[in-house]
C-alpha cells in the first residue's frame, strides 16, 4: 500500500495535476504537496495525490551516495582499517 | 534511469561493503513496509547477503494490523445499507465472520476505490450514505484528512482506522527478546513525517535506523548502513532515500493530519493497544465518524485466531515457515490469518516463494 510511483507532470489546473505515469495520464491532487507545481515537474504519487516533488538530477545525486560509500569504503580496505 | 538502481555492479559492491562491516554474531534487521519486503523477496536480496543477516517485516503491512473491530464496523455498516468504501486489499480481510468482499456477494454496496477522493466523489453523486474505511499509515493519512478539511458533503464519513509507523517501532523494541538490532524506516512514510521522529527511537533503544528507498540498490545500501553503525557502535538515523525524503518531510501534509486528526492509542491487530499509535478524528470533524453516525459499537473482535502465529510474524519474532499453518491450511486462496491476505504481508509473499526467500 505505500507504493508511490513517480510521473511527469503535463498540466496544473487549480491544484490539479495531469501526470503521465509511465503513458497512462492520471490526475494527481496537489494539496497534500508543500511546493508549487509546474510542466515538467515529477511527482511521487500515492492514492491520488502528490507527496513529493522529485528534482530529476536527485536519482543521479543517490547514485552518487551509493558510490561514495563504495569508494571509502575500498580506501579503508586499501588501508587495511577493515 | 530506472535501470541503474538494479545494476549489478554497484550491488555486488554493496554487498561486499556489508560483508565488511556484519559482525560474527547473527544480527536482526526489521523494515516494517510490505513494499520493502516486496523488492527484498523479489529481487532474492536475502540469497546475496551473508547468512549472519536476518531481514524480516515487522508490523508494516496495514492489511494486516487493521483491527477485526474496525473491519466488523464496515460489515455492520454495509449490512445497514450504507455503500462502504475501501481500499482493494482490504476487501478479502477476514473480520470476525466476515469479509467486505463476503457482503459484496450478499448483495451489499460495497466498493472498491482508488483513493479518498474517489469516496468523496461517490458521497457527491447520491443521497445515500458513503463511508470509506480509512486505513494505512502516515502515507495514507494526509489524504483522508485532505478530503475532510475541504468540508465533504453531510452523507460522507470515515472509520478512522489510520496508524503511526514510529510508535510501533518503538513497541517492537519493549517486547521481551525482540534481538532488533536495526530498522530500515518506510521510504513513503518518511517522505510525509521526515527522519526526525526516528531519533528518539535510535537513541533509547541503540539502534541504528536507515530510511530505504525501494528499488535493489537502495535496500543493499540501507542495510550497509544500518551493519556500518551496529559494528562502528553509532545507532543514528540516516536517510538512504534522498531523491524522496527530506530530513522534515512533508509539511502540508503533516499540517493536514495535524488539523484533522489527534494522536491517540491505537488497536492494532495480533498485537494490541499501543499507546499513542493511532489517528482520531478531532471533534470539529466528529460528524465524519462514521463509528458515531452508526452509533456501531462493535465488540472486540477476535484478533488471535487460535494456532494463527501473525502475532509473531507481525512482530518480526517468527518467519511465516514456523507457522503450523503456512501454506496448508492457510493460503492466499484461503487465508486465516492476516499476514496472508495482504499482498504486502510477509506470509503472502514468502507463499509465492515457496516459503524460501533466500533463493
Amino acid at each position: 500500500m505505500c507504493l508511490a510511483i513517480p510521473g511527469e507532470v503535463l498540466s496544473v489546473e487549480e491544484g490539479l495535476a495531469m501526470v503521465d505515469v509511465g503513458g497512462v495520464e492520471q490526475e494527481a491532487r496537489l494539496d497534500t504537496l508543500t511546493e508549487e507545481v509546474k510542466e515538467g515537474d515529477y511527482l511521487l504519487i500515492h492514492t491520488g495525490f502528490a507527496i513529493q516533488k522529485l528534482p530529476p538530477e536527485e536519482a543521479e545525486e543517490t547514485l552518487k551516495v551509493f558510490d561514495e560509500l563504495i569508494e571509502e569504503n575500498m580506501k579503508l580496505e586499501e588501508e587495511g582499517e577493515i | 534511469m530506472k535501470f541503474k538502481f538494479k545494476d549489478k555492479e554497484r550491488a555486488r559492491q554493496l554487498v561486499g561493503v556489508i560483508e565488511d562491516y556484519v559482525p560474527d554474531r547473527g544480527i536482526k534487521i526489521v523494515h516494517v513496509c510490505g513494499t520493502h519486503e516486496v523488492t527484498i523477496t523479489n529481487n532474492g536480496l536475502r540469497s546475496l547477503l551473508p547468512q549472519e543477516i536476518d531481514i524480516r517485516e515487522g508490523p508494516g503491512c496495514p492489511v494486516c494490523v487493521t483491527p477485526t473491530r474496525d473491519l466488523d464496523a464496515a460489515v455492520k455498516i454495509a449490512r445497514e445499507g450504507a455503500i462502504v468504501t475501501a481500499f482493494g486489499d482490504m476487501m478479502n480481510v477476514p473480520g470476525t465472520d466476515y469479509s467486505l468482499n463476503d457482503l459484496k456477494s450478499e448483495g451489499a454496496d460495497v466498493r472498491l476505490v482508488y483513493s479518498a477522493s474517489d469516496a468523496v466523489e461517490i458521497a457527491r453523486s447520491t443521497q445515500e450514505e458513503v463511508v470509506f474505511l480509512g486505513v494505512g499509515f502516515e502515507t495514507t493519512a494526509p489524504m483522508t484528512a485532505a478530503v475532510l478539511a475541504e468540508d465533504p458533503p453531510d452523507n460522507f464519513s470515515i472509520i478512522p482506522s489510520n496508524k503511526l509507523i514510529p510508535p510501533a517501532m518503538a513497541s517492537l523494541m519493549e517486547l521481551p527478546k525482540n534481538n532488533v538490532d536495526g530498522f530500515i524506516a518506510p521510504g513513503h512514510v518518511s517522505t510525509i513525517i521526515g527522519c526526525q521522529p526516528y531519533e528518539p527511537i535510535a537513541e533509547k533503544y541503540e539502534v541504528p535506523i536507515v530510511v530505504g528507498g525501494f528499488e535493489p540498490l537502495d535496500i543493499l545500501y540501507s542495510i550497509a548502513l544500518i551493519v556500518k553503525g551496529i559494528s562502528t557502535g553509532s545507532p543514528t538515523v540516516e536517510n538512504g532515500y534522498p531523491r524522496a525524503v527530506n530530513y522534515g518531510g512533508n509539511p502540508r501534509s503533516q499540517k493536514l493530519i495535524e488539523d484533522v486528526f489527534e494522536v491517540d492509542s491505537g488497536l492494532w491487530r495480533g498485537i494490541g493497544r499501543i499507546p499513542a499509535s493511532g489517528l482520531a478524528l478531532r471533534d470539529e470533524y466528529k460528524s465524519h465518524d462514521a463509528l458515531v453516525k452508526f452509533d456501531v459499537d462493535p465488540e472486540e473482535g477476535e484478533d488471535v485466531l487460535p494456532n494463527c502465529l501473525c502475532p509473531q510474524v507481525l512482530t518480526a519474532r517468527a518467519t511465516p515457515d514456523q507457522c503450523g499453518l503456512f501454506g496448508e491450511a492457510c493460503t492466499p486462496d484461503h487465508p486465516y490469518g492476516p499476514c496472508m491476505v495482504g499482498e504486502e504481508a510477509m506470509c503472502n509473499i514468502w507463499f509465492k516463494y515457496g516459503g524460501r526467500p533466500q533463493l
